[in-house]
């Protein structure tokens, strides 16, 4: 062997060497959910998964913290300065990965855009009926009737940058409406504020992005390079994470949690999250869809919907089928959702011989039949969940003829589209703002359809007064007054038990050794937290 | 020869407006495509305007007909979840399938022609009694069940293989390859085993099964009897005639190998056009499904073509009548 090739080796060698010294700089973190996102584009769709992966990308005038705590992002500051007016000052020096600077142009075009035919952030946006610029660095959003929870809608109302969306032909969103018609450069490209950016996009395969040297804000991450991969089935994401490819997964199966503890290098990573679980009951038709009781609708009752509540055992559901992660709940929100009371929060008590006497009260001491209808594949568990309950009603003479579908199945039949298909059904429910007035909105005011109230609010629960003190807690602006009108709306919905909450169902995520990242509650995945030792 | 093919192909389109149309009465029982291409918080008049734009409202007859229609002039509509061309969508996908699908069937066809042989032959060796025995295994368990034995011990015990994707990939003009990246053939080898496993199975009893028969034959007596040496009677005479009908199952074979991949890709998170369609049926997609479909039904006529044409040219038989 000649001297030539001798150092030609060692140089290979140490310029080897010197790459794996400048690896160790660049911290990659690797993660896995069971979908995608469907498109990059901010305003397309409204959607849990795909809104948190791009707020990496994108942000909002304000966000959220780890705990869902509201805190400024695009704006420093805001006020309300008149009951219908909102001030945000804007954040200088903000620049998007583009290079452009950011402004309160942008804001504006981002809000029209959201506006736009193909949104999916309409119902958001539409809260605002103008944004004036006061200057480059001021804006006023001035809404029809008071929004308290404006600031918080803003979080997901993502600002993209006007020069860039106008060169490549991207002013209108991109949704399946307008697909064939309009250039889908939004949907395969991002440019954003946030402190990732893009690098590649191939969508439902795999999805890399690249810390921005140039963010603006001060943040825990170390990471500089974040690999994303869908992977649809659970044994396969579970795999991955326990031989160590991926660094997270999310979610992992209840059942795999203590597999994940007893394995060296990783764990599973629990918590509540801010969904709630419940049973709703058609209280609106005069005769039940499914049910052998004819001729009336034994839900309109109280006595029933009462015994319902005291024949589930809500401990046993969490002992059996939960394994001990879920938190039983006296309420249809959680905790973490503003406007939340913990002394409100008192779940019905389990007894099922009450139960029988108020059947037998009501007249169906035989007790009567009726069709559950439930999700198999949406929310944890949910159709076993549904089996227990089946199983404890019973126990109170009450048959429950299941049907349990998957989800693109059972919304068509449950939802307004399926035109309320139910008698009897399983839903889960976050709100989308945090607060408590999305619930009051959807799931607790009557069914309104022209005031787009009461769309989620399958059964029909119905009362006036909910409905008055629904529309106080939308608009009071003082937050004593506010909650009073909460809590005074919550006794009226217990008392006639107008649906039946579970529970919050347990966040399931799977970690690697080494690995700091914060759970939200919402089932968020904030890369801004995520930090590799 | 011309009127055999044209008759064929005439045959073919029936099949695939048939094709076509039965995948679009199921449509109607895979549930509301709106309710995933909408956030909670929409509203119900924006849904039901989505609906109509999208067509949805009309006859299973309405929707089939605009779908052909657009189909023949080159358009196979947009996925309602990724807003992006169907077509763009399978083509990105069905270099992964095809990769996935060829090394299989090469893995099935290699190991599995002379185990069938070697069982044939060797009737009564230990050996073949216990390929027999692994094979009547390949043939029982299911795809997903060995997908995820595989992944345990070569994946999470030994950590010798990757579990999932695809590896690093290689855009050769336009077709992406994992095969020229040591990322990408040890990615391979997982799903391509185990969707091999199979198809092998099939071929070792397939193939042992006519070899006996052609075995039985007279000419192969004849052919001893003449003194031949056993290699020459063995290979020269049997397998020839064996392999002639096990090219024309294995020939559609090759079709089920693509379109039953499905599963292999779901299991392995493959990014080929299986795993495209299992996400379509889950989130109804209904263009991306109906596209899929189509696709599965041309291959399996163009591979009936080829295995009649090669059969027409195999064997003289057919040319005289």
């Amino acid at each position: 062997m000649n001297t030539r090739k001798l150092t030609a080796k060692m140089t290979c060698a140490l310029l080897a060497s010197l790459l794996v010294a400048g690896a160790a700089q660049a911290n990659t973190f690797r993660f896995a959910f069971q979908g995608d996102a469907q498109s990059l584009d901010p305003h397309g769709l409204n959607e849990t998964f795909t809104l948190s992966l791009l707020g990496n990308v994108y942000e909002g005038l304000t966000a959220y913290d780890g705990d869902l705590g509201l805190i400024p992002a695009l704006a420093t500051a805001w006020e309300i300065t008149s009951p219908t007016t909102w001030r945000f000052n804007l954040r200088r020096g903000v620049t998007f990965h583009n290079g452009n600077s950011f402004n309160a142009d942008d804001v504006i075009f981002s809000w029209r855009r959201m506006i736009a035919d193909g949104s999916d952030q309409k119902s958001r946006a539409g809260l605002i009926s103008a944004i004036n610029r006061i200057d480059d660095y001021t804006v006023e959003a001035v809404t029809d009737a008071p929004q308290p929870t404006l600031a918080r809608e803003m979080v997901y109302m993502y600002v993209m940058d006007k020069e860039w969306s106008e060169a490549n032909d991207s002013t209108q969103p991109a949704s399946p409406r307008t697909a064939g018609r309009e250039n889908a450069y939004s949907t395969l490209n991002a440019n954003g504020t946030g402190p990732f950016t893009v690098t590649e996009r191939q969508p439902e395969v795999k999805t890399v992005l690249r810390r921005y040297d140039n963010y603006w804000g001060d943040i825990d991450s170390n990471v500089t390079e974040v690999i994303f991969t869908p992977i649809a089935q659970a044994a396969t994401r579970v795999a991955a994470l326990l031989s160590a490819q991926i660094d997270l997964a999310y979610p992992v199966p209840v059942q795999d949690w203590n597999r994940l503890d007893n394995t060296a290098g990783v764990r599973a990573l629990t918590g509540p999250e801010a969904r709630t679980i419940f049973l709703g009951m058609d209280q609106g038709r005069d005769e039940l869809l499914y049910s052998n009781i004819k001729g009336k609708n034994p839900f309109k009752d109280m006595r029933v919907r009462k015994a319902f509540a005291h024949a589930i055992n809500l401990d046993a559901i969490k002992r059996t089928i939960m394994r001990g992660a879920s938190t039983p709940s006296g309420l249809l929100w959680a905790p973490q959702i503003s406007g939340y009371r913990a002394a409100t929060n008192t779940p019905y008590e389990y007894d099922p011989e009450e139960s029988k006497r108020l059947l037998a009260a009501a007249g169906y001491a035989d007790g009567f039949e009726v069709t559950m209808d439930c999700p198999n594949n949406r929310y944890v568990n949910d159709e076993k969940i549904c089996q227990a309950v089946a199983g404890m009603l019973a126990r109170v003479g009450v048959t429950v003829d299941l049907l349990a579908q998957p989800k693109s199945k059972y919304f068509a039949k449950v939802l307004a589209q399926g035109g309320y298909d139910t008698s009897f059904y399983l839903l889960g429910w976050t709100p989308g703002s945090i607060d408590v007035y999305n619930v009051f909105q959807n799931l607790l005011s009557c069914q309104n359809s022209e005031q787009k109230r009461g769309q989620f609010n399958l059964g029909n629960y119905c009362n006036s007064e909910v409905d008055r003190l629904a529309d106080g807690i939308g608009s009071e602006t003082d937050a004593d007054a506010r909650q009073s009108l909460i809590d005074a709306a919550t006794r009226i919905v217990q008392r006639e038990v107008g649906y039946l909450p579970l529970h919050q169902q347990p966040l399931s995520w799977g970690v690697r050794d080494g690995i700091a990242v914060t759970q939200r509650p919402d089932n968020v995945l904030d890369l801004r937290y995520v930090v590799v030792e | 020869m011309f009127f055999f093919i044209a008759r064929r192909l005439l045959q073919a389109v029936g099949v695939m407006l048939a094709v076509g149309l039965i995948a679009f009465a199921l449509f109607q029982f895979v549930g509301d495509p709106v309710n995933n291409m909408t956030g909670q918080d929409t509203s119900l008049a924006e849904r039901e305007a989505l609906k109509e734009e999208l067509g949805l409202n009309d006859s299973v007859f309405v929707q089939f007909g605009r779908f052909i229609g657009n189909a023949a002039r080159g358009n196979f509509g947009h996925s309602y979840r990724q807003r992006r061309p169907v077509d763009e969508l399978i083509w990105e996908r069905f270099s992964a399938t095809i990769e996935l699908s060829a090394v299989s069937a090469l893995l099935a066809l290699l190991i599995g022609i002379p185990m069938g042989v070697y069982t044939a032959l060797k009737r009564h060796s230990w050996l073949s009694r216990a390929f027999m025995t692994l094979s009547l295994i390949g043939v029982s368990l299911p795809t997903f069940l060995i997908g995820i034995f595989l992944i345990l011990i070569f994946g999470v015990t030994l950590n010798w293989l990757p579990t999932f994707g695809r590896g690093e990939v290689v855009d050769v003009g336009g077709w992406t390859t994992g095969l020229l990246t040591l990322s990408g053939i040890k990615s391979l080898i997982l799903p391509a085993v185990t969707l091999a496993v199979f198809q092998m199975t099939f071929i070792v009893r397939l193939v042992r099964a006519e070899m006996l028969e052609v075995l039985r034959a007279d000419y192969i007596k004849f052919a001893h009897a003449r003194g031949l040496a056993a290699r020459a009677v063995n290979f020269g005479h049997a397998l020839k005639n064996t392999l002639v009908p096990v090219i024309t199952v294995i020939g559609l074979q090759i079709g089920s190998i693509v379109a039953f991949a499905i599963i292999t890709e779901s299991v392995f998170q493959w990014p080929g056009m299986g795993l495209l369609f299992i996400h379509a049926i889950h989130e109804v997609d209904i263009p991306v499904m109906a596209a899929y479909l189509m696709l599965i039904g041309l291959l399996f006529v163009i591979i009936n073509l080829v295995v009649d044409i090669l059969y027409y040219a195999i064997d003289p038989r057919l040319r005289l009548s």
